[in-house]
């Protein structure tokens, strides 16, 4: 259904020579304002309804972000499979590696209803002309890391993709659905493993703490840049691409966050975190975004090696793809010739 | 078929005996059986469903967003096809 003309009549009319270029002026501001009075009716677009051609670009550029993520996701986890320290959570690991695959791949089918095809996207992954996000440019050091990154990173992420569950474009929120629904274990599994560990002797503590020093600044960036330094953010609110600024919704993962750490006996790597009374937030010090766009530059501790893992299992995979290829020609001649 | 654009399948499950088929999303594959493969491993990890229909998404023709006046509309004033529409008498308490 997605493969169909995607053009809407008033498309297929503007594209038709004899249209007047005046008439598809005044027939284009009529389409925006009847999107924009959609948008501000709380309806869903779907893939063949016309819209603005610099929306279905923003939503392009972010969801196949987003899938990239995920799929970059799976390297600093899939790292410690064969290393986890029991059976039981090197299947939880498991599951939860398979799951940042199948959101990459709902993601991708996502794009693709904007017409875009998924081999250009892969394409510019590895070419690097895409991005994905910073977070997994950070080393996963030891056992600790997996724990804190189920609990932060994921934490962190569910706190980005529940409002996108109602974002303007109907197959991404539905999307997101799916999403949330599956990274809620994956959060719970990572406070699981800080919580034993935190139970443990001294030495595991110390390597639970020194992971969630490391972890819980990169983790409030994913929130990406401060709303003042934003200048996208504003279009994607009217578009209801976007729900809350990046400060709310880091806020709202600070307020949820803070009080699980202090219930397992972690110290917050933060002196000047404290919490305001009168607000009934917490408030915390300030974040180094100079590391953070250094991390967006390529200049993180794993950038090279994420894409050079994922360029080299999609070259190992081509014998695969080449040989499923022949398979279903061999298939297809068998069943013209019979 | 190079690159990995391999046609599109639509992906339909059932969630249990006794339920339609509902549409959940697509895979791409490179032929039909590897669509069923693909659709399990992606959208039955939990148990969603015990059946699965896998559609050629080229195979689908969808109407036009354009022509829901022309389609739908109709139905609009036509409320005496709703129960609702008929007063029955308050001495009758079942119908
Ligand atoms: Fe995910
Ligand atoms: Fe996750």
């Amino acid at each position: 259904m997605y493969t169909t003309d995607l053009r809407t009549k008033a498309q297929k009319a503007a594209d038709a020579k004899d249209t007047g270029a005046k008439d598809e002026i005044v027939e284009a501001s009529e389409n925006e304002a009847r999107f924009q009075a959609r948008i501000d009716d709380e309806q869903f677009i779907e893939p063949k309804d016309w819209m603005p051609e610099p929306y279905r670009k923003t939503l392009v550029r972010q969801i196949s972000q987003h899938a990239h993520s995920e799929i970059v996701g799976m390297l600093p986890e899939g790292n410690w499979i064969s290393r986890a320290p029991s059976l039981r959570r090197k299947l939880i690991l498991l599951a939860k590696v398979q799951d940042e695959a199948g959101h990459g791949l709902y993601l991708y089918s996502a794009a693709e209803t904007l017409g875009v095809e998924r081999g250009d996207l892969l394409e510019q992954l590895h070419t690097g002309k895409a991005k994905y996000s910073t977070i997994f440019n950070y080393p996963t050091l030891t056992w600790a890391d997996i724990g804190a990154i189920g609990w932060l990173v994921d934490g962190a992420a569910v706190t980005n993709q529940i409002p996108l569950c109602r974002c303007s474009y109907g197959p991404y929120a539905r999307a997101m659905v799916k999403v949330c629904k599956e990274e809620s274990f994956h959060q719970r599994q990572g406070f699981e493993i800080m919580t034993v560990m935190m139970e443990g002797n001294a030495e595991q503590r110390e390597m639970a703490q020194d992971a969630m020093n490391r972890w819980w600044w990169p983790s409030l960036m994913m929130f990406g840049p401060p709303d003042g330094d934003s200048p996208n953010s504003a279009q994607s609110m009217a578009w209801k691409i976007k729900r809350f600024s990046n400060d709310e919704l880091r806020q709202r993962f600070i307020d949820a966050t803070v009080p699980q750490a202090e219930a397992i006996g972690l110290t917050m790597p933060d002196p000047d975190l404290g919490f305001n009374e009168v607000t009934g937030h917490y408030e915390i010090g300030d974040l180094n975004w100079d590391e953070f766009w250094s991390v967006v530059k390529g200049e993180g501790h794993c950038n090279r090696d994420r894409l050079d893992a994922r360029v080299e299992a999609y070259a190992d995979g081509a014998w695969v793809r080449e040989a499923a290829e022949a398979y279903a020609e061999k298939q297809k001649a068998k069943h013209a010739a019979a | 078929m190079s690159k990995g654009n391999w046609d599109l399948f639509e992906i339909f499950i059932r969630s249990k005996n006794g339920l339609s088929h509902k549409h959940v999303g697509s895979v791409h594959a490179t032929d039909a059986e590897m669509a069923i493969e693909n659709a399990r491993d992606l959208y039955t990890r939990r148990m969603e469903g015990v059946s699965l229909w896998v559609v050629p998404s080229k195979s689908i023709v969808a109407s036009d967003p354009g022509d829901m006046e022309h389609l739908f509309e109709p139905a609009r004033d036509k409320v005496y096809r709703h129960p609702t529409f008929y007063k029955v008498p308050d001495n009758i308490e079942n119908m």
